[in-house]
């Protein structure tokens, strides 16, 4: 695999503090290629909701996705769309109480303005049941959607608690990659990483480098995922990679600290830490301005 | 006469040679344990939310065998550092990883197979003595 990390003098220049904002892709690239333009446009990933936790490290446990969905709803300009990049509900042994979370979790979003909202699962949706319940509630737990411009991937390195595609998606996304031209504009939406960012942790996806492989001659693909509770870009190769934060509680910097354990709650500035991003899309660059915002403001 | 004491003195080093080439074969698994050490077997269980040992002492340079089972559900193990993991462990049946420490220090390894709730917290250290 083909690994090189972003520049961070690059990074902090484009970050800011607060609201960040990232540019991601390969600007001007597009144009000079003399492609057609199409719409720009935004969306919102939201990651890791754990709707059913309960802890220290979130005393409102049951009241944060509410407080997020308030926020998303007062963005504006709307945005197309909506997607939760897993761990929607917090896992439990019981199926009939992973049903009670998937149904509760389904009806506090439903309150989203934006109607197009799109689900993958994460493994505390889908691990215990190889995605039975989640895909009772929300579909598939892999497919794809065109929007203006962008083929959007949705993979699942989750239903297999070993955190593994599988040979059978792994065709399945080949054989979706190979009807598309190689400068097509792609979006991965997944919930581990795909590479190794952390495997100490289980950061990781056992044959995700199969799938970045597959993306390596395509001009233009980038990756979105959850799982580890923070902000983070990786670049492998050209396929920049994209961490979201989580509406739950934040996890330390990957490898940072013996244990992956939950970063203290602070009563001085609750929900810090916690948050979700904005995408505005710019296809016909091959742009992605990301805009981090947090789940109350002033955090 | 100096023709035939080069001649006694080759068949002596030849009859050496061959002894000391034979030797492994004659002295058999022995003989082969001092040139190389001998793998250490380390047995343990895990459970959700638990492994057995908690930390795992071994010395660089020796390899190593765990040998774990587990007790409820299936469950992973791995120790990332060395790029030793067992595919799966099945409740009721050990699973070997084999791996050899090539360098001292404290390593983590995990459950790497989503268990429940606290699977998170599934994990121990091996440390890798000199």
């Amino acid at each position: 695999m083909i690994r090189s990390k972003i520049d961070r003098r690059k990074f902090l220049k484009l970050a800011g503090v607060g609201g960040a904002v990232f540019a991601s892709g390969l600007p001007g690239w597009a144009e000079a290629q003399g492609m057609a333009k199409t719409d720009d446009f935004l969306w919102v990933q939201l990651s890791d909701t754990h709707w059913g936790f309960q802890g220290p490290p979130n005393p409102d446990a049951g009241g944060t996705l509410q407080k997020a969905v308030a926020a998303v709803n007062e963005l504006s300009p709307v945005p197309d769309f909506v997607i939760f990049t897993g761990d929607l509900t917090h896992t439990t042994d019981d199926p009939q109480e992973r049903r009670r979370r998937l149904t509760q979790f389904k009806e506090i979003v439903a309150a989203l303005k934006v109607k197009d909202v799109k689900f993958i699962p994460g493994e505390h949706d889908a691990s215990l049941d190889r995605g039975k319940a989640y895909s009772e509630f929300f579909g598939p737990t892999h497919y794809t959607f065109d929007h203006k411009g962008v083929h959007f991937i949705v993979l699942d390195n989750v239903s297999d608690p070993a955190a593994a595609l599988g040979d059978e998606q792994l065709a399945w996304f080949k054989a979706d990659l190979a009807r598309l031209d190689k400068d097509a504009r792609i979006v991965v939406f997944t919930h581990r990483p795909l590479f190794d960012l952390a495997p100490q942790w289980d950061w990781a996806t056992r044959d995700g480098a199969k799938a970045i492989e597959m993306l390596m001659s395509f001009k233009n693909a980038t990756v979105f995922y959850g799982h580890i509770h923070q902000e983070h870009h990786h670049a492998t190769g050209h396929i920049q990679h994209h961490a979201a934060k989580s509406l739950i509680f934040p996890l330390p910097a990957p490898g940072s600290q013996p244990k992956r354990a939950p970063l203290a709650w602070n009563p001085a500035q609750p929900y810090s830490g916690l948050g979700f991003r904005q995408v505005g899309a710019k296809p016909a660059a091959n742009r992605f301005d990301l805009t981090e915002f947090p789940v109350v403001k002033n955090t | 006469m100096t023709t035939c004491a080069a001649v006694t003195w080759t068949r002596r080093r030849w009859l050496k040679a061959v002894v000391a080439a034979a030797a492994p074969a004659a002295l058999g698994p022995a003989y082969r344990a001092a040139a190389a050490p001998r793998e250490v077997v380390i047995k343990m269980t895990v459970k959700r939310f638990e492994f057995s040992r908690k930390t795992i002492v071994v010395k660089k340079g020796v390899p190593v065998v765990i040998e774990i089972t587990s007790l409820d559900v299936p469950h992973g193990f791995a120790v990332p550092d060395f790029h030793a993991r067992a595919e799966i462990v099945l409740p009721g049946k050990a699973t070997q990883v084999r791996f050899t420490p090539d360098k001292t220090g404290e390593f983590p390894f995990l459950c790497d197979i989503f268990c429940g709730d606290k699977h998170e917290e599934l994990e121990g250290r091996l440390i890798v003595r000199a």
